[in-house]
């Protein structure tokens, strides 16, 4: 042990791995918990989304496009300081957004305008051509959206590489370690983490559990609104190169985003992976952390992805997984220090966006730890927002 | 009043085959469902060609009178029913074919899923010609086929015998039957009086003297540590092991074959049941003596509740179908004296199963670049690396891509584990597969 | 009765037995592999025998991805290789 470190992460899924490397970048010493295995829960059931396509104009999509810039680059720093870290298949593949049916078609093209004016590269084209780009794409799309931008990147492997440039400089990775909650000083403030192989001392600590943030804030004192919400997806049999070239969608996938009920929304995303297979995704339901596989949700996924790609629907499914995002009711990420509690910071609530916006979450919450200028305004991810607007 | 539930049966081996029976015999309605087009599974397959000898049922695979045998039809996805079993997603008609995707609510369900063989991997196992001896049995006593001209047959297990004898029927030659173990004073010594009066004693003595006539070679301590052929099998390098199963440096003999058939023991087919919710000790299905389960309404008969061959199978079966019917409402007359085969049929399964371990030395067979997943073809280094990188559960999975492809993990699954040192956990998600048959997208789209 | 069964392998004319598999039609035929990895372009044959391991996939009327172990002839069938990964056709 070469002393304490100044900053433990508990988690570590794709948030906190990417929270961890950009405070070790930073120079600070940094010790990451996960009480099972790295990148085992939320983020090895990700489909990999790097998008800025789905995002409405506003904080999120802010986020989303710093984590875009970044995300090249943090992963040729952490191959740099640790080569020996699995590739994590940054693919810039780009997205296309398909209207199925006519009543479609307006509210894409309106909401692509929105995004264009924010600065997305979003390009409105025909039925036919968005076909020329996706051949299995359905007869049917009569409007499309082209976003260059998007992106894919296998999750499990940048968050093994991310945890590898973290231990590359330093720092410390322990599985296996659950924390119990928090060391307070007298002040009030964080002085260590309580785990059940002991204490860590340490000024700060990131709250980075993803769909188990609320459980661990509860445990450190100072309560966020994180919940679970449950999302499935479907493998495919490995299929030829170009089957599926980019992330394909649903025009109707912007509204299961910001929808809030229990109720079982699913929304068509197909995409390949470099494996061959095509995920199908994906399904968005509260039932708390419920895992049991429930074909009807598979069922009401399959019959949308086959009217959306027609030529999958004689393509084996093979599996099935399903995982738990990070829910908060605005849908909004929590990410800064928490008023209650100084040396506690939240870094979780990404939802089903995690993965696209880790870059950018890191870098914010770097820059917030160590006063150094960011690139995001931090205010609309602030801990407490909702109990303040209660108030005003 | 409503009638009482059927009795639903999945898999018509020797377990499900007498949990029919016994059902009906109670009074039971019975649903038997099977992906085979006739009765028997892999025991009691019969011929399945046409002709005058063809397109029976195995001897012995007996489906009831009365009972609906839903034949050619798999069992994709299992739901546990809130109320105790479980609903069936089924797909029937030509296999891997498209349509034909439908839903049964089985309140009261028998799994009785049988068992597939283990392979262990070395350098060339993955060549054409290399195949399990389940293959090489199947091919022999349904499709009058024989896998190759000259076979070795080569693993542990007493299994290996009644496939040399199946091989030979077909018309092949053996040239060699290669036990790991040194099993023959293992399991006479130790049966002991668990063997008496249990029918696969007499069986197994019965293959060995056939073997004799044909002087087929039997060697223990043996096993095949390459294979070796041009896109084809063409010879197998054989080597004596210690006790541990490691090789003995200079006792390779190379043979020519064009089949290799493995064997070494049998893997559980857990799927069904882990989506069921039953919970599972060691790699199979707990149960109680009346074959239940953990998960309510569900009963499970034969190898998933341990590997033990056909004839406990089918004692586990009757008493399953007896307790099954006995849950749907029906009277029953304890079936005392399967219960007392079931004792002594697992005696035996004991004493054979302690004859024929598997022994850590087979780690040592694979090379770095042997494939040990064969459907992503990932490598025993690719596996290490993996490991190195990855700390285990599904991070693992995904970095290595073993058991991620159509298999699922039924070949690769438990090698891998023992191969890395998987945790007893990480062991079981292999075991773990929602789809438990691949679905079209269409067919998962269509049912109700 | 013993009607038979004509298909096609690979393009090419055969004849099989109601009941009959793929796979042994196949192995009749003097065939030991009938797909190729999709990684390293390996042959592939009849592995497990009993529909466990999906080796031996062919493509069955434009249809890839079938056990050819598991899967019966039928009167007309068009057989043919699988290489790698292939969509329905």
């Amino acid at each position: 042990m070469t002393g304490h470190p100044d900053a433990v992460v508990v988690g570590a899924g794709i948030v906190g791995a990417a929270c961890a490397e950009a405070l070790g970048r930073a120079g600070l010493r940094v010790t990451v918990v996960e009480r099972g295995a790295p990148a085992g829960a939320t983020t090895a059931s990700g489909e990999g989304n790097v998008l800025v396509s789905d995002k409405e104009p506003g904080p999120e999509l802010e986020l989303a496009r710093s984590s875009l810039r970044r995300w090249p680059d943090v992963l040729r720093g952490a191959a740099a300081v640790a080569p020996d870290a699995p590739d994590p298949e940054w693919d810039p593949k780009g997205g296309l957004v398909a209207a199925l049916d006519g009543g479609a078609e307006e509210p894409l093209t309106a909401f692509a305008a929105a995004q264009r004016a924010a600065g997305v590269d979003a390009r409105a084209i025909g039925g036919d051509e968005a076909r020329d780009l996706e051949p299995g794409l359905s007869p049917e799309a009569g409007a499309a959206v082209l976003y260059p931008q998007d992106a894919q990147l296998q999750p499990v492997a940048a968050a093994t590489a991310l945890l590898a440039a973290v231990r590359a400089r330093g720092g410390r990775v322990r599985h296996g370690t659950a924390a119990l909650g928090l060391v307070r000083g007298a002040s009030g403030a964080v002085a260590g983490l309580r785990t059940d192989r002991g204490t860590i001392p340490c000024g700060a600590v990131v709250n980075a559990c993803g769909p188990w943030s609320g459980d661990f804030s509860r445990l450190a004192g100072a309560p966020v609104d994180v919940r679970p919400r449950r999302g499935m997806v479907l493998v495919t049999a490995p299929l030829p190169p170009g089957t599926v070239r980019r992330k394909v969608y649903d025009a109707d996938y912007v509204g299961a985003v910001g929808a809030g009920e229990a109720d079982l929304r699913t929304s068509t995303v197909v995409e390949s992976t470099h494996a061959g297979t095509v995920l199908i995704g994906s399904s968005r339901q509260r039932v708390g952390f419920d895992d049991t596989v429930r074909v009807e949700v598979l069922r009401a996924i399959a019959r949308k992805a086959a009217a959306l790609f027609p030529a999958l629907a004689r393509v084996p499914v093979m599996r099935a997984y399903g995982g738990f995002r990070p829910y908060t009711p605005d849908h909004l990420p929590v990410i800064g220090e928490d008023p209650r509690v100084p040396g506690l910071w939240h870094a979780t609530g990404h939802e089903g966006a995690g993965v696209g916006l880790a870059a950018g979450t890191g870098h914010l919450l770097a820059a917030l730890v160590t006063g150094a200028p960011a690139d995001t305004d931090p205010h609309p991810f602030r801990v407490l927002r909702g109990e303040e607007d209660g108030r005003e | 009043m409503s009638a009482p539930p059927p009795v639903t049966i999945v898999g018509a081996g020797p377990a499900g085959l007498a949990a029919a029976r016994a059902a009906a015999s109670a009074g039971a309605r019975v649903r038997l469902i099977d992906a085979e087009p006739s009765p028997g599974g892999q025991y009691l397959r019969g011929d399945a060609l046409a002709g005058p000898h063809g397109g029976a049922a195995g001897q012995g695979a007996h489906v009831p009178d009365g009972a609906e045998h839903i034949s050619d039809t798999e069992v994709w996805a299992l739901e546990p029913l809130p109320g105790g079993g479980a609903r069936l997603h089924l797909r029937s008609g030509p296999a891997d074919g498209s349509g034909g995707a439908r839903t049964a609510d089985a309140p009261v369900l028998v799994l009785a899923t049988g068992a597939h063989d283990r392979v262990l991997p070395f350098p060339g196992w993955d060549l054409p010609g290399v195949v399990t001896a389940g293959a090489a049995q199947a091919l022999a006593k349904s499709q009058r086929t024989a896998i190759g001209r000259t076979a070795v047959v080569a693993g542990t297990g007493p299994f290996l015998l009644p496939v040399t004898r199946s091989l030979i029927g077909a018309g092949a030659r053996v040239a060699a039957v290669l036990e790991a173990n040194a099993p023959v004073s293992g399991w006479l010594r130790c049966a002991g009086g668990a063997a008496a009066g249990f029918g696969k004693f007499g069986e197994l003595v019965g293959h060995t003297a056939v073997l004799a006539r044909r002087r087929v070679p039997y060697r223990t301590r043996t096993a095949v540590i390459a294979a070796h052929g041009d896109g084809v099998l063409e010879a197998v390098t054989t080597v004596r092991l210690d006790p541990g199963w490691r090789p003995l440096p200079g006792t390779e003999r190379t043979i020519a074959a064009d089949a290799l058939c493995l064997g070494f023991g049998f893997t559980p087919r857990l799927e069904l049941a882990v989506a069921a919710g039953c919970a599972t000790t060691g790699g199979f299905v707990r149960v109680d003596a009346a074959q239940a389960t953990s998960a309510p309404g569900v009963f499970a008969a034969g190898e998933p509740t341990g590997i033990g061959g056909a004839a406990l199978a089918a004692a586990e079966g009757e008493v399953a179908g007896t307790a099954a019917a006995r849950a749907c409402g029906h009277p029953v007359v304890a079936p005392l004296g399967a219960l007392r085969r079931v004792r002594a049929g697992r005696r035996f399964a004991a004493a054979l199963a302690a004859a024929h371990p598997l022994r850590p030395g087979w780690t040592r067979w694979p090379r770095d670049d042997t494939p040990v997943c064969r459907c992503e073809e990932v490598t025993l280094s690719d596996l290490h690396a993996a490991a190195r990188s990855a700390s285990g559960g599904r991070a693992f999975r995904l970095a290595s891509r073993a058991g991620l492809g159509l298999c699922q993990g039924r070949v690769c699954g438990r090698n891998t584990a023992e191969l890395i040192g998987l945790t007893d956990d990480d062991a079981q998600r292999f075991d773990r597969r929602p789809i438990a048959v691949p679905v079209r997208l269409g067919d998962l789209a269509d049912g109700t | 009765m013993s009607e038979h069964l004509t298909v096609t392998v690979d393009g090419e004319r055969a004849t099989a037995v109601p009941g009959q598999t793929v796979a042994a039609l196949l192995i009749g035929l003097g065939r030991r592999s009938w797909r190729t990895t999709r990684g390293d372009g390996r042959p592939r044959g009849v592995f497990c025998g009993i529909g466990v391991c999906f080796d031996c996939l062919v493509v069955v009327n434009g249809e890839p991805d079938v056990r050819a172990c598991r899967r019966r002839v039928a009167d007309g069938d068009a057989i043919r290789v699988q290489h790698g990964a292939e969509t329905p056709s």
